[in-house]
């Protein structure tokens, strides 16, 4: 089997604060496939976008770095050591990213058609007729009609879920072979949300694109992923096939998350819900991040943290009492 | 109060603004129709969902017939008295009678006021309670919302979101209202505290026999907290009906794409591979006819040529298509 295109080792990263280091991103392991359709499932302040920051290198401060752990591209290059003159390189060329809100991640003064092409014309030696051919083809493939006359026009003038397409042909330009998108949905109509989950599920078929889906919808990820990682308190407590995430969870907090979700179980009535508040900066639990909020919490919890272990191929854990069953055959 | 006479009664609520007349390059009309005739009643202790995609009108009908924004005709009966052109006294008695709970808990409130004096306000403003009594009803009202009392002393930014959104509930109840309408008020919050607010409304309406019109997107927190639903597409209501019944059995075609398309957590279920097409027009230039043929799967001609469609149906449950009493929809058991 080929290497995986991103592999994600060990990833930390801290901001410095006047309290001293604060961790936002605590040891975050994964592997992307070509092709895979990964879950980054988490509250806010989980840590989920920051990891993908830290991986394309665009931490939002100057006072959060990356304090350890590699980021791997196909097996090659680590990218947390990269010069930034090649980081820019990578970021379009081999991983694109899109956001929650296409409104302030779009340029409003510069046409839909200039903000592909100038990406084209950053990573490739082509000429300005050839970039606009390319950038009308690629809005023709993210689903823009009539993309020859649209080419032209101001963000202002798509509504919103054609403003989410335009901001996936801006990454999508390049042909990156990753692409991370941030809650691309969250701010999305239920129709029109479905409507961009199927888009990328298409470029996903088409270009056998690997893409990082960071949601709070476990819905969401039900309908598109292959495999999830749940992350909590700047760890992933649980990672695997999205089947066995979904109907066979171990870690408390996982399955906690899957029964909150008001669309299960009988639908009316009251919610099942998980007590207390979500850990914030700064004052970060011992132990499991997540035992002041669990019912099978013991002293153990609250003193060692659980160390994560894959206790079969593709399915790893982080917790000393896990849920159910669990076969060990596989543990390596 | 009289049974017979229904808490709310809105009559042909018309709401429309007017948009800039004076272009930089040119004039048009562009009068947003955000609300073009809608009718609906509010039973004393009923909850009614509206649902809607943005910009449908859900909001501007919340706080048009709580009287916080402006209405172009139309009338809004509360407990049987006409408010809509009523008189300031009548304004501020539906004030005292009335709540609203808001979707940005940190926005809804002053930063710079601590979590009692907030709720305090609310109190001394509508004169509800002698000065002597305040403290002990500020705590009170923490108490009913679940939040510890200690925390009266704190201000928004120590708090979470969650713990925002009690206290905007807690300023709501505060005047011991009849109606309260929550606008997207559980949107903001992360899932499992999304839970425990949709919990704590569910108790609070059993406890205080409230009504209240809760107004979301999410059709699966609405399936769990409403006895009715509304669906509203573009200022208009399309479908109306008991939950179950508009959930199970969905009369209109938009219901039933909106419902079609609710992620659930089913890892056999995948995207459905019929989507709805297109996005909502634009309230300013509304399309002829039927609003949603332009984006219906079985729209035809008469769609686009007849006239709006009216509500009609039975048992209360009300749709706006001209085809759906043909009975050509397959009707989940």
């Amino acid at each position: 089997m080929s290497p995986p295109v991103l592999s994600v080792r060990d990833l930390s990263v801290i901001a410095k604060t006047d309290q001293g280091p604060q961790t936002l991103v605590d040891r975050v392991s994964f592997e992307l496939n070509r092709g895979e359709i990964l879950g980054l499932v988490g509250e806010s302040g989980s840590g989920k976008s920051m990891t993908c920051r830290a991986i394309i290198g665009l931490l939002p401060s100057s006072r959060i770095s990356i304090s350890g752990g590699s980021v791997i591209l196909r097996g090659k290059s680590d990218l947390t050591h990269l010069e930034e003159s090649d980081m820019r390189k990578v970021r379009g060329g081999d991983i694109g990213m899109i956001f929650q809100n296409p409104s302030s991640h779009l340029d409003p003064v510069m046409s839909i058609g200039g903000q592909i092409t100038e990406s084209i014309r950053y990573h490739h030696q082509v000429n300005r007729a050839e970039a606009r051919n390319r950038a009308i083809e690629i809005l023709h493939q993210v689903g823009i009609s009539d993309p020859a006359q649209r080419i032209d026009d101001y963000p202002h003038e798509f509504s919103g879920g054609m403003r989410q397409r335009a901001m996936i042909a801006v990454a999508l330009a390049c042909n990156p072979e990753i692409l991370i998108a941030d809650e691309p949905t969250t701010a999305l109509d239920v129709t029109v949300q479905a409507q961009i989950l199927r888009l990328l599920m298409d470029l996903r078929e088409k270009r056998e694109l690997s893409i990082i889906l960071i949601t709070h919808d476990l819905g969401v990820v039900a309908q598109v992923c292959d495999t999830v990682a749940v992350m909590y308190g700047g760890r992933i407590c649980e990672r695997g096939p999205k089947r066995e995430i979904i109907l066979d969870a171990h870690h408390p907090y996982t399955t906690g998350l899957i029964d909150c979700q008001p669309s299960g179980g009988s639908h009316r009535g009251l919610v099942k819900t998980i007590a207390g508040q979500p850990p914030s900066q700064g004052s970060m639990p011992t132990g499991c991040a997540f035992h002041p909020r669990c019912a099978h919490a013991t002293k153990e919890c609250a003193q060692t943290e659980p160390a994560a272990v894959d206790y079969q191929p593709n399915h790893m854990l982080a917790c000393h009492h896990p849920i159910g069953e669990i076969n060990e055959g596989g543990r390596a | 109060m009289n049974s017979s006479v229904p808490l709310l009664e809105v009559n042909d609520l018309v709401v429309h603004f007017a948009g800039s007349t004076m272009g930089l390059f040119n004039r048009s009309d562009q009068t947003v129709k955000a609300l073009n005739s809608v009718s609906m009643t509010i039973r004393s202790g009923e909850t009614l969902g509206l649902v809607g995609e943005s910009g449908s009108g859900k909001s501007t009908f919340g706080r048009a017939i709580l009287r916080l924004g402006e209405l172009t005709s139309g009338s809004v009966l509360f407990d049987g008295v006409e408010v809509a052109n009523g008189t300031s006294g009548d304004i501020a008695w539906l004030r005292r009678e009335t709540a609203m709970v808001f979707q940005d808990p940190y926005g809804a409130l002053n930063p710079r006021m601590t979590v009692g004096d907030a709720i305090a306000e609310v109190l001394t403003v509508h004169n509800k309670i002698p000065t002597a009594k305040l403290n002990e009803r500020v705590q009170e009202l923490l108490a009913l919302v679940g939040m510890d009392t200690e925390l009266a002393s704190r201000r928004p930014a120590d708090l979470s979101g969650g713990q925002c959104q009690r206290v905007g509930i807690a300023r709501a109840l505060a005047i011991e209202p009849r109606l309260i309408v929550a606008d997207e008020c559980v949107a903001a919050l992360d899932v499992s505290i999304q839970g425990q607010i949709i919990n704590l409304l569910i108790e609070l309406r059993e406890k205080m026999k409230l009504s209240m019109i809760f107004i979301a997107h999410d059709l699966a927190i609405v399936r769990r907290l409403c006895d009715r639903v509304a669906v509203m597409y573009l200022g208009r209501i399309v479908e109306e009906g008991p939950t179950d019944r508009v959930f199970n059995a969905p009369c209109h075609p938009y219901t039933q794409s909106l419902i079609s398309a609710i992620p659930e957590i089913d890892p056999d279920k995948p995207l459905p591979e019929q989507l709805l097409g297109g996005e909502p027009p634009s309230p300013i230039s509304l399309p002829n006819g039927c609003a949603f043929h332009p984006r219906c799967p079985i729209a035809q001609d008469k769609c686009r040529d007849s006239p709006v469609p009216a509500l009609r149906g039975e048992d209360g449950h009300l749709s706006a298509c001209i085809f759906s009493s043909e009975s050509i929809f397959p009707q989940p058991t």
